[in-house]
């Protein structure tokens, strides 16, 4: 629904009813009085902190003293001083995390799909304790985030970790692994907790669109003979591919501000390190406010270029079909 | 060949199953043992030692900790539906100029990564007076509920038929009464639901509770577990944690389990829908 087409329905609509535009006025007036108080405490947490943020990014502010600041532009970015070069993009750390960031996001989310699509396909199915089953893999989403942290950091310790035993039990590994210490391992490991925690918030979505599907289709594939793993890549996953673009979108986004995970299941490591936990280590640790705003305000273009490009296409997408 | 199919997916169903619930249950097994007995790896739960659970409460301020979580998330909850429920009727309800721009405009805010508005955010707690408090905390896990809140009750309030206000506007009822006689009531399960995932979100919530707060009194459950330490330094705390966890975790996994479809509903519509 676009904008310019709810203005040119409006006036068109008063004159057919006649009489009630009075009504439609006091109505609409209603309706700004009803969206005020969200909007103001919007403007109020939202809107005004990222303002203060993106200003404080410009400025070389302290955390012990926030009000006595100087503008000191782009030197938090980049800066020169006697030929040699300061500032966040060209410190190697903060590279790092945004590397970190992309990696987790692309290998966790492609992961969380093909496994999300692989249980929504199962719970899809009918079967005796089908319920069951569906508020069983809703636990993993439901736990805290901290504290599906902590089970997995005991999980996996080092010497008296479970599945550093179970593994060594089946012979797989010949001693005991550092999961989330070694560089090797780390950034997988914080992969594969994350994959535990979303895979069940994917299957629902994908769940969802699933059960919207016409049963016909596949009667008729069936009545043809069609193998079903040709009915799934030939009728399937066509059918569900907008449900399964907006699921994936919307866990990126979230994957790309992870925060919570990392820093509890590897601190402040810089082979696991994200852009959020990057940022909120410069402000809060450091208590550099200026170049951990600087952090901040890069990792909120980044996010909102993204938002923009989805929004633009799934406008582009919508105004398509109506057509 | 039937037969391999069907043995086949059964097995995957106790594969997904038991990958999902084993953490849990090693959690629930690990805070019944203690000392050093937690050296030493165990599949089975041996006997039950409650030490851990009168150690998370004695040795820490948990029972407080737990006490503000509520405090927060159940305020969060209840401001949320309120600022919700009345700007949803205006937008799914009232078509008026701007409309489609302002909603999108909230969707956006529910997509801004928490550390984005952290110094802001921080100094606004500071200059209320409110850092180290529990209404600092309730205010900053609005930015994360209230956007979604009203994206979702908005979806829900579409889909009512027309007809049911325009008999009251005829009968001269104000539209602040239709709110609250009409759509109220009729919102009742929608509000349940979004209500359900907003306290989720709150309860869970840790970048603001962990930056906003100072003391251990003032803090709600996820940083209290997160920072929580043993009575030495040398001393693993992990039976203490693993305790505080099931402990926190429980209420949790009733709320989804009672209300699976609802969750589940409310999840769709946000995201499917929108």
């Amino acid at each position: 629904m676009s904008g310019a087409a709810l203005q040119a329905s409006a006036p068109a609509r008063e004159t057919m009813r006649g009489g009630r535009s009075a009504l439609t006025r006091s109505r609409v007036r209603a309706a700004w009085i009803f969206i005020a108080p969200t909007l103001i405490v919007l403007a109020l947490i939202a809107g005004w902190p990222l303002a203060r943020t993106i200003w404080f990014s410009f400025t070389d502010a302290s955390l012990n003293n926030l009000g006595d600041y100087e503008f000191i532009g782009f030197e938090n970015y980049v800066a020169n001083f006697d030929g040699e070069w300061f500032g966040l993009l060209t410190d190697p750390d903060w590279w790092r995390s945004a590397w970190n960031t992309v990696w987790f996001t692309l290998v966790s989310v492609s992961i969380e799909t093909v496994l999300g699509i692989v249980v929504a396909l199962i719970l899809n199915a009918a079967f005796p304790g089908r319920g069951l089953m569906r508020a069983i893999i809703l636990i993993p989403w439901a736990i805290p985030t901290i504290v599906s942290a902590k089970m997995w950091n005991w999980m996996l310790h080092d010497q008296f970790g479970v599945i550093n035993d179970m593994l060594l039990r089946l012979g797989l590994i010949a001693a005991p692994i550092t999961w989330t210490a070694s560089p090797d391992t780390a950034l997988w490991t914080v992969v594969m907790v994350d994959v535990w925690k979303t895979t069940p918030f994917m299957a629902l979505l994908i769940l969802a669109a699933l059960q919207m599907l016409p049963g016909d289709i596949y009667e008729a594939a069936k009545v043809d003979g069609v193998h079903p793993v040709k009915v799934f890549f030939r009728v399937t996953l066509p059918l569900i591919k907008p449900a399964l673009i907006v699921a994936v979108i919307f866990r990126a986004l979230d994957a790309l501000r992870v925060f919570d995970l990392i820093y509890v299941l590897t601190a402040n490591s810089r082979d696991t390190m994200s852009m959020s936990v990057y940022a909120r280590q410069q402000l809060v640790d450091f208590q550099e406010v200026g170049l951990g705003s600087a952090a901040s305000t890069l990792i909120f273009l980044i996010i909102a270029l993204l938002v923009v490009v989805t929004l633009v296409a799934g406008q582009v997408r919508m105004s398509g079909e109506a057509r | 060949m039937k037969i391999l199919t069907r043995i086949g997916f059964w097995l995957l169903v106790a594969a997904i199953g038991l990958f999902s619930i084993f953490p849990f249950y090693y959690a629930v097994i690990s805070s019944f043992r203690s000392g050093a007995d937690l050296f030493s790896v165990a599949y089975l739960p041996e006997r039950l030692d409650p030490s851990n659970y009168v150690a998370v409460f004695e040795r820490q301020p948990f029972g407080t900790n737990i006490v503000n979580s509520v405090v927060v998330a159940a305020s969060v909850v209840a401001l949320s539906l309120a600022l919700g429920i009345t700007a949803a009727y205006a937008f799914g309800r009232i078509r008026f100029r701007g409309r489609s721009l302002l909603l999108m405009t909230i969707l956006a805010v529910s997509m801004f990564p928490q550390v984005a508005v952290l110094s802001g955010m921080f100094e606004l707690i500071r200059g209320f007076g409110l850092y180290n408090t529990l209404p600092g905390l309730i205010l900053a896990n609005l930015m994360l509920t209230l956007p979604f809140t009203v994206w979702v009750l908005t979806t829900f309030m579409r889909e009512l038929p027309k007809e049911i206000e325009e008999a009251a506007f005829v009968d001269g009822a104000t539209p602040w009464i239709v709110v609250r006689r009409i759509f109220l009531p009729l919102m009742m399960p929608a509000a349940v639901t979004t209500g359900l995932l907003a306290f989720i979100v709150a309860w869970n919530e840790f970048l603001f509770a962990l930056t906003f707060t100072l003391t251990n009194e003032r803090r709600t459950v996820p940083p209290a577990i997160a920072l929580m330490s043993g009575s030495t330094a040398y001393e693993l705390p992990w039976g203490t944690i693993m305790a505080a966890s099931v402990i926190v975790t429980l209420p949790i996994i009733a709320l989804v389990l009672v209300f699976q479809r609802k969750i589940v509903a409310g999840l769709t519509a946000g995201a499917v829908k929108g």
